[in-house]
């Protein structure tokens, strides 16, 4: 990105009084009167991933979850001994399980979308806790696609998109094949066009 | 070996080391022959004398040396040696580091009878490797390339591109100081390895030649005619004209481009205790000491002072006997600490030189001097911990890349300077950003919303402690006073709660991101808007219905995130878009 001055940011008037108790001053830096007379807003990308994805997060989810009920299950049968419990301990984890199986891949696939352009590639992820990444085309580092046996049995790809900088990876995850692959290339094309160390 | 290429203008491109490097092995010197290439004005040695050196080709069992003798001068690049000097260091630090076996041969000696002359040979042994590992290391800076030799059975040659040298450290110890030595480590910024590129033991006015080469290639691309600056480093350093085994010409005495940016005042060791970085020293030394004493089967007690002091503590009350105890800790930390400081910080200094590279030079007993490109530098950092708040001292950080932040030694490397008063830290930092803005703009605060989740969150935290010590009470069977006493927590985390609003805030000046946050130890950074390559906007589900976005601002340098804490999502917008502007101008609507 270019660090120009743009005529918004100028120097606050402020700038010659260092507060030297390091209290915050209430007095904002910089003029955004566009912040707060009609506040810009992100919108959301513009692409869904694909609707395999549903199917793809409930697999995932379900066979972690597999895990503790194999447990429980393993517990109940070596100890009989206090039935009620572990079938109360049971009966929450299927619950839960069936809760989180049911919800997430949905909740999800409302949430996840990303968006290129030839200047960003723009992403939002998520279900509970949500995530927004936009990073430069000209500060990407590496396109990595990633298809595990899950993603191979679904026809879907995972891409990860890096930067320079160790918290920057873009994940878009659950895209279809075809999708995966154009914008791979699309991604290495334009990357390419950008010369330099992305840092 | 190919042939040698004749008048090839690029010296390194003439067959040589190149070729063998990555396998590891051997290189026979392989320029010898080349022609074309100018010849050394320093080091006399005429091309042709050389060419009669051992031309083996690259195997396992090459000769250790690429010459035997003396460093010749062939054309172009040449494989240079570590300073003969550091014959005297390498036995002393091998017999260091070779005591545990060495007295462990001692012991196994002197049960069989004959300690004498076992000992001589562990004491043989090691000082022979001193002198291997002398014999064995090269280094060489090519056009394009450094890259060092060393290793005698196992031959590994690891080679740096010149233009990924990001830091060039020297670094003296006192037995180096006393020899007018010093060791230098040419840092990559990825994973350094251990001991990837280091040479230790080259003499002072060497290291520091080399030091201008790596970091002026920029400049001039060729050879770097332009000197190493007179880089005070605190050694005595010998002429170096004198020394043979160079490929560039004797540099010329520099006009110091050097401007001091800081230096240390005798009367800022009054921050030391403050640091409590002597907390750590006295944990090592009390494990030590304790160790000691257990595997000794030593009784403390039996010592005079101390059975003492054991005594004058079980006369006293409970009360003025822990109170005792306590003073005593905060005394023997303080003092630690001062020490730390004096012993790190000591002949502190900070200059620009030729407005292209910071210099840092500090140390007491080690001399430490660490160079950073300010090509490299995003921004810097001014840090706060709670104590060193108290007194009003700061500490300076450079955020840069390929210098990671944090991590003890590493951390060494991006400090700009050591805890000084405030307002000294602020002048720093505004002198190496170029602009005083970022260090003195007032930050705009996050809004109520953002209290409030301050609040909620150290609440919620303080809250665990009474309810496990309630948890302990109940089935533990500990002390009813434990959890009202763990109700202190509540209060302790309203302040931090209150402290932690009070620190948080941010702004955008017209080259710096500005952003504050944090109580225990409060962090003001300033990261420079082309640093930032990228946003991450985050909003966990409570987020959400409060209206609140934590923004991170990703980069290559530094802690690579920097975080702005519970935005209002209407300014989130606008804020990342006047700060970066345009790379989200696709997206917005208003």
């Amino acid at each position: 990105m270019d660090a120009t001055t743009s005529p918004d940011t100028g120097a606050p008037s402020n700038a010659g009084a260092p507060s030297n108790t390091g209290t915050l001053s209430s007095a904002a830096v910089l003029s955004d009167a566009a912040a707060t007379a009609a506040a810009l807003r992100l919108r959301d990308p513009l692409h869904r991933v694909s609707r395999r994805a549903i199917g793809y997060w409930a697999l995932r989810a379900g066979l972690g979850w597999l895990v503790p009920l194999a447990i429980e299950v393993v517990w109940l049968v070596a100890d009989l001994g206090d039935l009620v419990t572990h079938l109360v301990w049971l009966g929450v984890t299927v619950v839960v399980a069936a809760l989180h199986v049911g919800v997430m891949p949905y909740w999800r696939y409302r949430v996840h979308r990303w968006e290129t352009t030839p200047q960003a590639v723009y992403t939002q992820s998520g279900w509970l806790n949500q995530s927004r990444r936009i990073a430069p085309v000209s500060r990407i580092q590496t396109v990595d696609t990633e298809r595990g046996p899950f993603e191979q049995l679904l026809g879907l790809s995972n891409i990860t998109v890096t930067t320079a900088s160790a918290a920057g990876p873009l994940k878009i995850e659950g895209l279809d094949h075809e999708t995966a692959q154009r914008l791979v290339d699309e991604l290495t094309t334009t990357t390419q066009a950008n010369p330099g160390d992305a840092t | 070996m190919t042939a040698p290429t004749g008048p090839d203008a690029g010296p390194f491109t003439a067959a040589g080391p190149t070729a063998p490097a990555p396998t590891g092995v051997s290189a026979p010197p392989g320029p010898v022959a080349t022609g074309g290439a100018p010849a050394n004005q320093v080091a006399g040695a005429p091309a042709n004398q050389v060419a009669g050196a051992p031309g083996h080709v690259a195997g396992l069992a090459a000769p250790p040396g690429p010459v035997a003798g003396a460093p010749p001068g062939p054309p172009g690049p040449e494989w240079r040696r570590l300073s003969p000097r550091m014959l005297a260091v390498h036995p002393v630090q091998e017999t260091l580091r070779a005591l545990p076996a060495l007295v462990a041969v001692l012991a196994a000696g002197s049960q069989s009878g004959h300690s004498g002359p076992w000992t001589l040979v562990g004491v043989a042994v090691t000082v022979g490797l001193g002198v291997l590992r002398w014999a064995t290391t090269s280094y060489q800076v090519s056009e394009d390339q450094v890259q060092v030799r060393r290793g005698f059975i196992r031959r590994r040659v690891v080679s740096i591109p010149r233009d990924r040298v990001r830091t060039v450290d020297l670094t003296a110890h006192p037995l180096h100081r006393l020899l007018g030595l010093s060791r230098i480590t040419i840092g990559t910024g990825q994973s350094d390895r251990k001991e990837g590129l280091r040479l230790d033991g080259l003499s002072a006015g060497e290291a520091v030649r080399l030091r201008a080469e790596l970091l002026h290639r920029a400049a001039a691309p060729a050879v770097p005619a332009q000197s190493p600056p007179g880089i005070p480093f605190p050694v005595s350093a010998p002429p170096a004209a004198a020394r043979p085994g160079r490929s560039v010409p004797a540099p010329a005495p520099a006009a110091p481009g050097e401007t001091v940016l800081a230096s240390l005042r005798p009367g800022w060791v009054r921050y030391g205790p403050f640091t409590l970085s002597g907390l750590v020293t006295l944990g090592i030394v009390f494990g030590f000491l304790y160790r000691m004493v257990s595997e000794a089967h030593f009784d403390p007690g039996r010592l005079g002072p101390l059975r003492a002091i054991g005594h004058q503590l079980l006369r006293v009350p409970l009360g003025v006997a822990v109170a005792e105890v306590v003073l005593a800790a905060i005394v023997l930390v303080a003092l630690a600490s001062t020490l730390g400081y004096v012993v790190a910080f000591w002949a502190f200094r900070l200059s620009r030189q030729d407005s292209a590279t910071l210099h840092v030079t500090r140390g007491l007993l080690t001399t430490r001097a660490t160079t950073l490109e300010e090509r490299r530098l995003r921004g810097v950092e001014l840090s706060e911990p709670l104590l060193l708040r108290a007194v009003r001292g700061a500490r300076c950080i450079a955020i840069a890349t390929g210098l990671r932040v944090g991590r003890g030694a590493e951390r060494g490397g991006s400090l700009l300077l050591p805890p000084a008063p405030r307002r000294e830290a602020r002048r720093v930092a505004a002198e190496v950003l170029g602009d005083p803005e970022p260090m003195s703009v007032a930050l705009r605060p996050h809004g109520p919303r953002a209290r409030g989740r301050r609040y909620v969150r150290a609440l919620a935290l303080a809250a665990t402690v009474p309810a496990g010590l309630g948890l302990l009470w109940e089935f533990a069977g500990w002390p009813a006073w434990a959890p009202l006493v763990g109700l202190l927590a509540l209060p302790a985390g309203a302040l931090l709660a209150a402290d932690r609003y009070r620190s948080l805030g941010h702004a955008i000046t017209a080259g710096h991101l500005v952003v504050r946050q944090g109580s225990v130890v409060r962090r003001r950074c300033a990261l420079a808007r082309d640093g930032i390559i990228g946003w991450h906007l985050r909003q966990s589900i409570f987020q959400r219905r409060a209206g609140l976005v934590t923004v991170i601002a990703t980069t290559a340098a530094g802690r690579q995130r920097y975080v702005l804490l519970d935005v209002d999502v209407d300014r989130s917008a606008s804020l990342v878009d006047t700060a970066t502007p345009e790379l989200l101008a696709p997206f917005l609507v208003r």
